[in-house]
């Protein structure tokens, strides 16, 4: 009886208008983190935990400018540089000397740069970390038939649409978009019909970068304060999101991106507040459900588990 | 001249760890606990070593279990008279029972493994990517759970009281302890079926070997060892719930890959290459001399100097420091085909 009554209360949250508005915001900076995540993975086979960090640095640049009361175009330049230089960095040092080792050794190199990158923004920033303020009039709400509607929400929604569609533009019309499609079916045969590896990873890695550096500009509206693990919780789950959705195509990758949030949201506007933080728990619970279901991902068709020989 | 070499491949992990425990107890009191905090990463990393070297599969669960024995020796082993008071909402049989220091690390030990057995059950189905995320998943659970759920432990507060035990001895034999059930294994034949599958699991199965059993008894076991290294590290020092999450989830895996995922002595070497630099930062932190000047390194560089260290190693030499490979046994390597 209790549980059917929290059941029933919960549906009624869940289907609220404001908690739905609010998950979908939430899902569309996920899945722009999921394009970032998933692309790297797709030319590179490479999942990238750094992800997080890169986040993380371009809000700390945010941060950097709106303390010396920069104009707010100055420090979204300031964020894409950093981000972008970082991404660069990464890439020639660690991805590029790693790319023909296994999985777990890529994996592994980068945790250790995700580490290597919070434990450097500890000693510089401190543990309390920075706050970035210059564009927190983005966090003010519209209303629009009685639903209360923060500004960063739709425009989050909007940047996500004209990304991914931009992005769906590239990769299908460009012909840097088909290298990077033919990488990331087959790396060694696009390699002998003329596909340059090393540029396409760049690419590959500098349009992740700029994702995070927009992800950056969109979640320091949302939460101002930056510490040194900004961008690590979102990343994990982005991360799981994405698994769950199907690594193997980019499209499943993002719409598990988007999926992740989306869940994450609603279940963090639905849940009673007693129970509200053991919201991970819910959602690890879920991730472990759907991956011994559909263990090749949501969205994809499953192909046989037994490799044939 | 086998013999020989089957004996090399358990006395040389176990002569290093017995060299580092001499080393410890040649030093002062203070640089001691460096000794004994290298000896339980041994013993953590080993156990790690029994599922993931053996099974190839990569695992960030492991901490999990490594916490639940954390929390079962630590609960169970404060004073009941201390424990009102640290841990006002703990069920009534937790409050009312406490054990002496080998017991409880039996009951850790036997808490981490049943733990791994029942997550095991249905997660070794998965492999690759889906089985990473959805171990990690369980850390994220875990974690979750021991960090709000105060009928079972202190939640978000350290451990206080529990008696510290674990002294360079104590260490010692529990790190030789978890090698010499981890060659078992992997001499055993359920450890050769497991390596079988990893080297080459469609082979594995038309033999007749099972991959879903084979990973979970190694899962099993790895799980039982972590969760007695978690009991001996919650009685060397208090720690909370952060200490059991990400950063020694990393730094574990790190030390495993660093040494070289598929041997014993690999997670060995790593686990004392990386503890020691470790220490030795940390020695820099607080100031110390070398070769006539005082460096001093500001706080956290620790984590700075590891990781790319970490990266370094894994960029320049990728099979890990022993190559993965075991004592003196010199094989050919396949080489990988791509």
């Amino acid at each position: 009886m209790l549980v059917a009554s929290g059941l029933g209360n919960f549906a009624r949250d869940a289907l609220d208008l404001q908690v739905q508005v609010d998950a979908i915001g939430l899902g569309a900076i996920f899945a722009l983190m999921a394009v970032g995540i998933g692309l790297v993975f797709g030319v590179m086979r490479l999942v990238n935990f750094a992800y997080g960090q890169l986040i993380m640095a371009g809000a700390f640049a945010l941060a950097f400018a709106s303390e010396r009361d920069w104009p707010v175009a100055a420090g979204i330049a300031l964020c894409f540089a950093v981000v972008l230089a970082l991404s660069l960095a990464m890439e020639r040092v660690v991805f590029r000397p790693l790319r023909t080792q296994s999985a777990a050794v890529m994996l592994i190199a980068t945790f250790a740069v995700s580490f290597l990158l919070q434990s450097i923004a500890l000693l510089w920033f401190g543990p309390l970390g920075k706050t970035a303020t210059s564009l927190v009039e983005l966090n003010r709400p519209v209303s629009v038939g009685g639903v209360d509607i923060r500004k960063i929400t739709i425009a989050a929604i909007v940047v996500a649409a004209i990304c991914l569609v931009l992005l769906v533009l590239l990769l299908g019309r460009t012909s840097i978009g088909l290298h990077m499609r033919a990488a990331a079916i087959d790396s060694s045969t696009a390699r002998l019909l003329g596909v340059r590896a090393n540029m396409v990873s760049v690419v590959s890695v500098l349009i992740a970068g700029a994702l995070a550096a927009l992800v950056a500009v969109m979640l320091t509206v949302q939460y101002p304060t930056v510490t040194p693990t900004y961008g690590l919780q979102e990343t994990i789950l982005v991360l799981a999101g994405v698994v769950v959705g199907g690594m193997t195509r980019l499209v499943s990758a993002t719409l598990g991106g988007f999926l992740i949030g989306y869940v994450s949201g609603l279940l963090g506007g639905a849940l009673p507040s007693s129970q509200s933080q053991y919201l991970p728990s819910f959602l690890f619970g879920l991730v472990i459900l759907v991956l011994l279901l559909r263990p090749d991902g949501l969205f994809t068709r499953s192909r046989g588990l037994v490799e044939r020989v | 001249m086998r013999a020989a070499r089957t004996a090399a491949e358990l006395l040389v992990p176990a002569a290093l760890v017995v060299a580092t425990a001499l080393l410890g107890a040649l030093v002062s009191q203070t640089n001691e606990i460096y000794f004994i905090t290298a000896l339980i990463y041994v013993s953590t990393v080993v156990a790690l070593y029994v599922f993931v070297g053996n099974s190839g599969v990569l695992s960030f669960g492991h901490i999990s279990f490594f916490a639940v024995g954390v929390w079962a020796a630590g609960v169970l082993s404060i004073p009941e008279s201390e424990k009102p008071a640290t841990m006002p909402y703990l069920w009534d049989f937790l409050s009312s029972t406490t054990v002496g220091n080998i017991p409880s690390l039996l009951i850790a030990a036997a808490v981490g493994g049943v733990f791994a057995l029942v997550v095991g059950l249905p997660l070794m189905r998965l492999s690759g990517l889906a089985a990473g995320i959805a171990t990690f998943a369980v850390l994220g659970i875990t974690n979750n759970f021991l960090r709000y759920y105060e009928k079972v432990g202190p939640g978000l507060n350290v451990f206080s009281s529990v008696p510290e035990t674990t002294d360079l001895l104590q260490a010692t034999i529990g790190a030789l302890l978890v090698i010499a059930a981890a060659f078992a294994y992997q001499r055993s034949r359920l450890g050769r079926q497991l390596r079988a599958t990893r080297e080459d699991p469609a082979a594995a199965r038309a033999v007749g070997v099972s991959i879903y059993r084979q990973r979970l008894w190694a899962f099993g076991l790895s799980g039982f060892l972590i969760g007695f290294a978690g009991g001996l590290y919650i009685h060397f020092i208090p720690i909370n719930v952060d200490a059991v999450y990400l950063d020694l989830t990393f730094i574990t895996l790190a030390m495993l890959v660093i040494g070289g995922t598929t041997s014993l002595l690999g997670a060995v070497v790593g686990a004392l290459f990386v503890s020691g630099l470790d220490s030795f930062v940390g020695e820099m932190e607080d100031g110390m001399t070398l070769f006539g000047q005082t460096v001093d390194l500001p706080n956290g560089s620790r984590i700075v100097v590891v990781s790319s260290i970490m990266a370094l190693v894994l960029i320049l030499r990728p099979g890990g420091l022993t190559g993965g490979r075991e004592f003196s046994l010199p094989r050919v390597s396949r080489k990988a085909t791509t």
